[in-house]
């Protein structure tokens, strides 16, 4: 039996290829705007900090990049299912596959393009512009804001379970609640008395590892008012789950404001807290049963 | 074995299993540990705590902890808490155990209490951190009273829980105020676990000795 097949004129053959660039370029004409007009500015961490700014402007950078990508593979994904679905009983080999020289190199260009931009655009906001975009960089930073003396030293101190901070600027005042000045820059100590914890303060865009002995330090630039998360993210015992604080950022006056009123509440203790240091060991001081 | 014998091992075997299963999985929802009430009704409640070097019974008689009176007047190995909400707490803890001094001195001082803390009657503002045996933190509260040790020498000291007013101890008196109604964890901060790497395993991760929860109702 010959398998019976229509004779179709090369005139007749629809331009596939011209087609679906077409919807491709229309959808993505219509996603990319989407994305960073609309959907960006919810994108996490938000902007409470430049770091946090940063990220998320990272983060729709690299949505609005993706979305020609999954357009051009869905829109040939879904053409090839509606058009060269084969029709009918019979079933006939497709042409064979060849290579295309142009097509290739031009992939691969292209491809490498991205990538290499990527690249550069990440390593220039992480050293330059976003000072280790809130990241802990270990106790001898390598992104250092250029006018580091003005910065708010904040150590924070992760314990089992809660955390602390102290302020060198007054006093060495240790608190177990943190509000920071907006407009300014924010120099974070991070450590720990005993296990490893991680400070992850969501909407300042910081994530540093708390770790015992080691002074890691991680820059942020408030720039906007409201509360922000904080986090233990590294598992840590019992209350793991419970070391959670909400902290604020608030105008410079309202931070001057609580801070005194921190140390006057302070002050009876603050004699015995141990002098300012970079990291502690505080061995409990006697053992008993 | 005939066909019909063989069918009725095998499903005797499923309903053995399944009802073991089912024991253990029933079992396991049932376990609560006991909580213990605070005396009293908003807006006023009264809650009494005993702290013990060592429990001296099992199953861990040699973990410090903590122990609760309960309305009737009888002492509870449990440390869960109810308390109402709105309400103003004070809180009587009968410390028997001796000083292990506080990893971080800042919890020597005291938070989120209302009125005095007094220890032995006498009112103070701060506790030397080196003295301090445990303390009763409810951190979502802000709340955190450390305990001073007994005299590592002093005599009469008490080894299994209860322990009676007659033996060595402190009494610490504080009051704190509930918001709205939760579960909030307490534990203590200072280091008191002996015989765990840096005093902080066994009776520091375990709720019912030195961690437990407030239920706020
Ligand atoms: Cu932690
Ligand atoms: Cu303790």
């Amino acid at each position: 039996m010959t398998i019976p097949h229509t004779e179709v004129g090369p005139a007749r053959v629809p331009r596939h290829w011209l087609r679906m660039v077409v919807i491709w370029a229309v959808l993505s004409a219509v996603a990319i705007p989407l994305i960073v007009l609309v959907l960006g500015p919810h994108l996490p961490p938000g902007r409470m900090t430049s770091e946090a700014g940063s990220q998320r402007d990272a983060n729709t950078l690299m949505t609005a990049l993706l979305a020609p990508i999954v357009v051009s593979v869905l829109v040939f994904f879904l053409y090839s299912i509606v058009a060269f679905r084969e029709r009918g009983a019979a079933i006939v080999d497709g042409p064979p596959l060849r290579g295309h020289v142009p097509m290739q190199t031009a992939w691969v260009l292209f491809t490498s393009v991205i990538v290499v931009a990527l690249a550069a655009w990440g390593s220039y906001t992480l050293i330059v512009s976003s000072h280790g975009a809130g990241g802990g960089q270990g106790p001898d930073p390598v992104a250092v804001p250029s006018h580091r003396s003005q910065d708010l030293v904040v150590q924070v101190i992760g314990q089992q379970w809660n955390w602390t901070y102290r302020f060198p600027a007054y006093q060495d005042v240790e608190t177990d609640h943190l509000e920071l000045p907006n407009h300014s820059p924010i120099e974070f100590h991070v450590t720990s008395l005993d296990v490893t914890h991680s400070f992850w303060a969501y909407q300042l865009g910081v994530k540093a590892d708390a770790v015992p002995g080691v002074d890691n330090v991680a820059f942020v630039h408030t720039r906007d008012d409201g509360n922000f998360n904080i986090r233990c993210a590294e598992l840590c015992g019992l209350w793991h789950g419970h070391m959670f604080q909400t902290g604020n950022v608030v105008t410079p006056v309202a931070f001057k404001s609580w801070i005194s009123s921190e140390q006057k509440a302070e002050a009876p203790n603050l004699r015995y807290l141990p002098p300012f240091g970079r990291t502690y060991f505080p061995a409990p001081f006697r053992r008993a049963g | 074995m005939n066909r019909a014998g063989r069918v009725l091992a095998v499903s005797a075997g499923i309903a053995f299993a399944a009802a073991l299963t089912a024991y253990y999985i029933v079992s396991y929802l049932m376990m609560t540990p006991p909580s213990v009430a605070a005396s009293g009704s908003a807006p006023r409640a009264r809650l009494t705590l005993q702290t013990v070097a060592s429990l001296g019974f099992k199953p861990h008689p040699d973990w410090v902890s903590y122990l609760a009176k309960n309305p009737q007047g009888k002492w509870v190995h449990g440390t869960i808490l109810k308390v109402p909400a709105h309400s103003l707490v004070t809180v009587t803890i009968y410390q028997y155990d001796t000083a292990t001094g506080l990893r971080n001195p800042f919890w020597g001082g005291f938070h989120g209490t209302v009125g005095p803390v007094t220890v032995n009657g006498k009112a103070i503002k701060t506790l030397d951190p080196s003295l301090a045996s445990h303390t009763f933190a409810i951190p979502d509260l802000g709340v955190s009273v450390p305990l001073k040790g007994v005299a590592d020498k002093a005599p009469n000291q008490c080894s299994v829980a209860p322990c009676t007013l007659a033996e060595a101890h402190n009494t610490i008196v504080f009051t704190f105020r509930t918001g709205k109604r939760g579960t909030f964890r307490w534990q203590c901060f200072v280091p008191c676990a002996a015989g765990f790497i840096l005093g902080f395993g066994g009776p520091m991760q375990s709720l019912g000795y030195m961690d437990g929860l407030l239920e706020v109702v």
